[in-house]
């Protein structure tokens, strides 16, 4: 079976002002299978935003995605013509942002956004429209929907917004939904139930989702597979068990340290990660998280490593990383100078 | 000659319309602003003056009144002449029903001049700023071309290379009108553009056409208002400045502009023929002007109650 979604090798680069260029995404590959949730986790511009950016052909100027291949259905998402581009985001694909605050035109009614792509995608009529789309904020659970059709975003709370913003974005039955951190903007008690929705949104139709987030705690409960970014590179991938119940790489060792458990007396000091990402256009040679890493050894320095299986046997479960598994470096690219 | 368009230069469009306004903040907010008040009154009746020209005016306006219209000398007529209640001028012609139709060219060539300039800018400014790139490159180099001319001279050339016609002045100012409007779009829709709610509707797949009309045009309307009503005071001006120059509207017709030249001629016998039409001129466009203001106090969406 082919997978929905097929992702290899994705570059995303940026210029950068010494006239050379920053691979802001690198070499990225991973798979999405109908009705699959893939998890995408890693700190501020890890480039797992820009990945989902990239996916729908996106990429904010002046960065381009240099090379790779995107498989949407055995077709190829990067030679779409700009009908077929169009014709496709909205109707097999769609995506649920951040900030339900902004990603709603303030000056359109509710009603109006959601048979928008109804009638731009399945040529429904004005009054057929209007019927689906008070069906749509009734699956995801705004009261009284056929009076909010005439609302504007303004009167609705933050929660409600993003389920608008569910609604609007499955209004076409997509077959991959792509969520760039669905709840980060809402409260704690909000963001439950809309991962609910999402989730439950997911099974009735049986849709691919793409969750990114930096909360592991998020992702963990939701997906069926996590992939971990680190300055633009997949370090380590796994079921959400494998990488929550026996993470290989150093960096997502760090992440679930960082989180608090409940079970456990709770620190005076919150674990955290010393050092900061690599800046963008001055990354060192070597494996990119060597600088901040505690288990780090000279070879880190100077081999980047391999996605490779992981020394634990597990199945599916990849790694980064030359220290937790040594193949790594074997795989490198260059390892021979090494 | 871009101090015809003063209060432009002050409105931050940045600072227009992010929210629905409603008909209850309008009134509200124009209780607060008598001048506004006042000025929209002016306007109103203007218009209607305008409108009822042939019912409101004493006489033909072209019409000439060499025996009664005119003193034992051949001099005009002051005003409060039995007859001629704004007096009448070096023809013998009535100065008050001049100005009603004057009234009439002028606002019709403010309105309908400005309003293809409008038109002109706001497409030119979201096409360039929505696609950007080459398109964009084109769209403002011609738009940079434009702005760089002086003026006066290019309306002057440009209709030498013409008729003097009532419609040749309106396209004139229509093309020079529509650059600063297109300017500003741009620069608008370049940072909309970027906004989380036009890039939610790409990724839903709809087609640019809508994307500028229905998400990004209605963010652009309080901007287009506001500008649009202090273009009418400077479409206005223009004209008046193009009659003066003897290149506007074709005579007899009576225009402000064309009475204010005239009047100049005979400043020293008959002032009024100078300030009546001059009045007129500074009142009308100083009411565009407060209202252009209102307008942009209230749509400002930072400050919802400035003043």
């Amino acid at each position: 079976m082919t997978a929905l979604l097929d992702v290899s090798d994705l570059v995303v680069d940026f210029p950068t002002a010494s006239d050379g260029v920053f691979h802001a995404v690198d070499s990225v590959s991973f798979t999405v299978n109908a009705g699959e949730r893939v998890g995408i986790v890693g700190e501020s511009g890890s480039g797992k935003s820009l990945t989902s950016q990239a996916l729908m052909r996106l990429v904010p100027s002046p960065g381009t995605v240099s090379s790779g291949t995107v498989l949407f259905d055995g077709a190829e998402v990067m030679g779409f013509s700009a009908k077929k581009l169009q014709k496709w985001r909205g109707s097999q694909t769609a995506m649920v942002f951040q900030d339900p605050m902004s990603s709603l035109n303030p000056l359109m009614r509710i009603g109006r956004q959601i048979t928008e792509s109804l009638q731009e995608h399945l040529g429904l009529s004005k009054a057929e429209s209007r019927v689906r789309a008070i069906e749509l904020l009734q699956r995801v659970g705004i009261p009284d929907a056929e009076s909010r059709l005439s609302d504007f975003p303004g009167a609705f709370s933050g929660g409600m917004r993003q389920r608008v913003c569910i609604a609007i974005a499955t209004a076409c039955s997509p077959r991959l939904l792509i969520a760039d951190e669905p709840t980060t903007a809402l409260d704690v008690t909000v963001q439950a139930q809309v991962l609910d929705l999402l989730d439950h949104m997911a099974t009735e139709l049986n849709t691919g989702v793409i969750l990114i987030s930096h909360d592991l705690g998020v992702i963990s409960s939701f997906c069926d597979r996590i992939l971990v970014m680190y300055a633009g590179r997949i370090v380590e991938e796994g079921t959400a068990e494998q990488i929550v119940g026996d993470p290989q790489h150093p960096y997502t060792r760090a992440l679930l340290a960082s989180i608090l458990k409940l079970s456990e007396p709770i620190p005076r000091r919150l674990k955290s990660i010393s050092g900061a990402p690599p800046l963008a256009g001055r990354r060192a040679s070597g494996c990119s998280f060597a600088p901040r890493c505690a288990l780090a050894v000279d070879a880190c320095l100077t081999i980047d490593p391999a996605l490779v299986d992981t020394v634990n046997g597990r199945p599916g479960q990849k790694v980064a990383c030359g220290v937790a598994a040594p193949a790594a470096f074997e795989f490198a690219e260059g390892a021979t100078a090494a | 000659m871009s101090d015809v368009i003063p209060a432009a230069a002050a409105v931050d469009p940045f600072a227009l319309g992010d929210k629905p306004v409603r008909s209850r903040e309008v009134f509200r907010s124009l209780k607060k602003d008598p001048a506004a008040l006042v000025s929209i009154i002016v306007l109103i009746a203007l218009a209607l003056i305008a409108l009822a020209a042939p019912l409101l005016s004493p006489h033909d306006p072209l019409q000439t009144y060499p025996d009664i219209g005119l003193g034992p000398q051949g001099q005009p007529l002051p005003p409060g002449t039995p007859g001629f209640l704004l007096g009448t001028d070096a023809l013998g012609r009535d100065v008050l029903s001049r100005l009603i139709y004057g009234a009439q060219v002028s606002l019709v060539i403010g309105i309908v001049a400005n309003g293809l300039a409008t038109a002109f800018g706001v497409l030119v400014g979201i096409v360039a700023g929505y696609f950007g790139g080459v398109v964009e490159a084109i769209l403002m180099r011609i738009t940079d071309v434009v702005i760089s001319f002086p003026i006066l001279l290019l309306c002057t050339a440009l209709i030498a290379v013409t008729t003097r016609s009532t419609f040749n002045v309106i396209i004139v100012i229509a093309l020079i009108y529509w650059t600063t409007l297109a300017r500003i779009i741009r620069s608008m829709v370049v940072s909309l553009k970027e906004r989380e709610f036009v890039v939610a509707s790409q990724t839903l797949g709809l087609s640019h056409r809508s994307i500028m009309w229905r998400h990004i045009l209605p963010h652009l309307v309080p901007a287009i208002i506001v500008y649009t009503t202090l273009g009418v005071a400077s479409s206005i001006l223009i004209e008046s400045a193009l009659s003066f120059l003897g290149i506007g509207v074709p005579i007899p017709s009576p225009s402000w502009g064309q009475m204010i030249s005239d009047g100049s001629t005979y400043f020293q016998i008959a002032p009024w023929m100078l300030f009546i039409p001059g009045i007129c001129l500074i009142l009308t466009v100083m009411a565009f002007n407060l209202v252009g203001d209102w307008l942009s106090d209230m749509l400002n969406s930072t400050t919802p109650t400035a003043r």
